[in-house]
């Protein structure tokens, strides 16, 4: 039993008929996830490999049991598809789509947490219970996918996407496995930062150790400092900061639309130096997670 | 994408929220034509997209018009942090009996837009922050219900202002709060809001900021002030960065761009985007010298990789280059490589012979390793750390030299 998802998971996946979500879709079916139903306006009727596509996600979840939804269409659409799936009763939403306004993305979390719902992302590729269930593109396709994500003990955050597997690869390729993995999203502001799910890893009997991927720009990192000092966090915790030569770069963009960096706010020295502070281990470079990983494993840290 | 602040008092004078009389001009004699028929000493403030203007002569004043003349000469020959001037906003110089502050932008942790303001103004709003948090007031705003005049009503009388000056705060704060939604702006800022000796406040200087994600849906609201899209750095793009853009533009599938130059010898095409950072973070922490930094992901086609690689080995100074991602899930790995020895087999490069230093790994890797293996080149899979991979690059080019 994974957190978040498990093999009871069951995905409506809205923009099911769009590029990205066919592909993803094939790779979730493949991983054995319940993909129940599709939804696109327009194409009720139609197919995507034997899932049914509906106009309506209500009609969907009438005729097949869901519980999850992944949004991935395009995103001038993204906030009513998150209300709409919130709405019929939806209680985990991942958020796909990359690049949606701002000011939509509060209002999506504000509906959310006024239904007690969740949303991972936006410009979220998923996340993976290994060996279990999957959801959106992480991995790729099955063949892939299996190749850097074992079943395990260790919980990987990230907010890049594309780092989460690296790391996850790293690890495996060490012998050790996760017990989930999930890329939160690159954008400043997000459904579920590192802090907010750290409760649920905490709970978790499959999580050992916790590695977060962290890049320079917003608060995530202080407010997991914080987070973990007042609550004397009892599990391990590892920490990578990426982009650190932005520091030295104000005002420049790099990475996500996310790594901006103004003054000590968001820079990588200041969070290195409160994560640090409060007993997480930063490491200074990628390779370094693995290594410490092991080394708590083992005990001989 | 940031406004200039002439862009923004139109956006605000047209929300009936006051702001100086002024003009922008473009050429000294405009700057002279415009100061003679002012009252008073003229402001003249360089239209350039970097804060702090103030501090490197960007704001200057002039009491007669002759003065605003070589004022503006001079002006439109230097360089502000970078930027060319090519606008300058010559105001009627205002006389204020305080300076207060007014901003609205999105709180991350609280994940709802939040107003400030502050009875001092003038000044960077952290650094009062840090001094004198007593003085600022802050109020988060519900996304569904909006600013409520009660909030505004709260906020003004935080601050200690007078009946008078409360009233105008208020209806400048909602008018602020209409122009944010409407915009779709991630910062809409007046500092200083100045109080005359009349006791009306006065926009002196605006900064908004539109999100850069929601320019689909505000271009042609922005057009109707003659405000046109255009990209936001923290300087003005180099030729090689502006070629570099191009590039990515030209095609919608992925990315191969987001490219900043540097003066190193070593060419990098890294990927995607967190793994970009990760990799110019070990190449700098081995001693490395980048001629670039950019990020290629999102399954860019073969021929955007290689009008990138063909851009980066013909850069002056590149010796060497070094291509570095982390495991693709939904790139591939043969486009990659086909799309790097294409550019080097044009340039009539021989890619056995020419310093390459090549991971990647993910889909369709045993595709592009027999691409590589067929040209010679030397490659590391997903069993070489990315740090251990800069490492090596680094090492390369030492070889070399």
């Amino acid at each position: 039993m994974a957190i978040l998802i498990d093999r009871n998971t069951k995905v409506v996946v809205q923009g099911i008929t769009g590029r990205e979500a066919v592909t993803f879709t094939k790779g979730m079916l493949e991983y054995g996830t319940k993909v129940v139903a599709g939804v696109t306006p327009g194409k009720e009727d139609q197919e995507v490999y034997g899932v049914p596509v509906y106009d309506c996600v209500r009609t969907a979840i009438k005729n097949h049991e869901a519980n999850t939804s992944i949004v991935s269409v395009p995103p001038a659409f993204a906030k009513d598809a998150t209300f709409e799936a919130i709405d019929a009763g939806i209680k985990l939403v991942n958020v796909f789509t990359e690049r949606i306004p701002r000011g939509d993305v509060v209002q999506m979390i504000a509906f959310a947490k006024a239904k007690g719902a969740r949303i991972i992302g936006p410009n979220s590729l998923g996340m993976i219970a290994p060996g279990k269930v999957k959801l959106g593109s992480i991995g790729g396709p099955l063949e892939e996918c299996n190749k850097p994500f074992i079943p395990g003990n260790v919980a990987i955050l990230s907010r890049s996407g594309g780092m989460l597997v690296e790391t996850a690869s790293q690890l495996s390729l060490n012998g050790i496995g996760q017990s989930i993995a999930i890329n939160i999203g690159g954008d400043p502001i997000i459904g579920s930062t590192f802090y907010e799910l750290l409760p649920l890893l905490e709970k978790d009997a499959e999580t050992k150790v916790i590695v977060l991927f962290c890049e320079p720009g917003t608060v995530q990192e202080e407010t997991t400092a914080k987070f973990v000092r007042e609550t004397s966090y009892p599990k391990p915790i590892i920490a990578f900061i990426t982009g650190r030569f932005v520091d030295s770069m104000p005002g420049m963009r790099f990475g996500h639309a996310a790594v901006i960096v103004h003054g000590e706010t968001g820079s990588t020295k200041a969070k290195a130096r409160l994560m640090s502070g409060v007993g997480i281990r930063v490491v200074d470079s990628h390779s370094q997670i693995a290594t410490e990983v092991k080394k708590i494993l083992t005990g001989r840290s | 994408m940031r406004l200039y602040e002439f862009e923004a008092k139109k956006i605000l004078a047209a929300h009936d929220i006051p702001v100086p009389k002024g003009r922008v001009i473009t050429s000294a004699k405009e700057a002279r034509e415009t100061a003679e028929g002012m009252a008073r000493p003229a402001a003249l403030k360089a239209q350039v997209l970097a804060t702090g203007r103030g501090k490197v002569g960007g704001v200057q004043f002039a009491s007669r018009s002759e003065e605003a003349e070589s004022t503006a000469t001079e002006m439109l020959q230097t360089k502000i942090k970078g930027y060319l001037v090519r606008e300058i906003l010559v105001e009627q110089k205002l006389e204020m009996e305080r300076e207060l502050y007014l901003g609205i932008t999105f709180d991350e942790v609280a994940k709802k837009p939040v107003v400030i303001s502050s009875s001092l103004g003038g000044v960077d709003i952290n650094e009062i922050a840090q001094k004198y948090p007593e003085k600022i007031a802050k109020a988060l705003i519900n996304p569904f219900i909006g600013l409520q005049p009660y909030q505004t009503k709260e906020l003004a009388y935080a601050l200690g202002l007078s009946a008078q000056t409360s009233r105008a705060l208020q209806s400048i704060m909602l008018k602020m709060w209409e122009i944010f939604v409407k915009f779709d702006a991630t910062l809409t800022e007046i500092n200083p809001l100045g109080l005359t000796k009349e006791g009306e406040l006065v926009a002196c200087d605006a900064h908004i900021e539109i999100d850069d994600d929601a320019l689909f849906r505000q271009k042609k609201k922005l057009e109707g002030f003659g405000i046109k899209e255009r990209e936001d750095k923290a300087r003005p793009a180099t030729e090689f960065e502006a070629k570099a853009a191009e590039i990515d533009r030209a095609d919608y599938r992925g990315v191969a761009g987001r490219v900043t130059e540097f003066d190193g010898s070593l060419g990098l095409i890294i990927g995607a985007g967190g793994g970009s950072l990760t990799t110019f973070d070990a190449i700098l922490n081995h001693g490395g010298k980048p001629a670039n930094y950019c990020e290629v992901g999102g399954n860019a086609p073969v021929s955007k990789i290689y009008n990138l690689a063909k851009l980066i080995l013909t850069k002056e100074g590149v010796k060497g280059l070094a291509v570095i991602t982390n495991v693709f899930s939904n790139s591939r790995v043969d486009f990659l490589a086909r799309g790097v020895i294409k550019a080097m087999v044009e340039l009539g490069i021989d890619p056995r012979h020419y310093p390459i230093m090549f991971r990647s790994a993910g889909a369709f890797e045993e595709d592009g390793y027999a691409i590589l293996r067929k040209y010679g080149v030397k490659y590391y899979d997903r069993a070489t750390p990315m740090d251990e991979a800069a490492r090596l690059a680094v090492e390369m080019m030492r070889k070399q030299s």
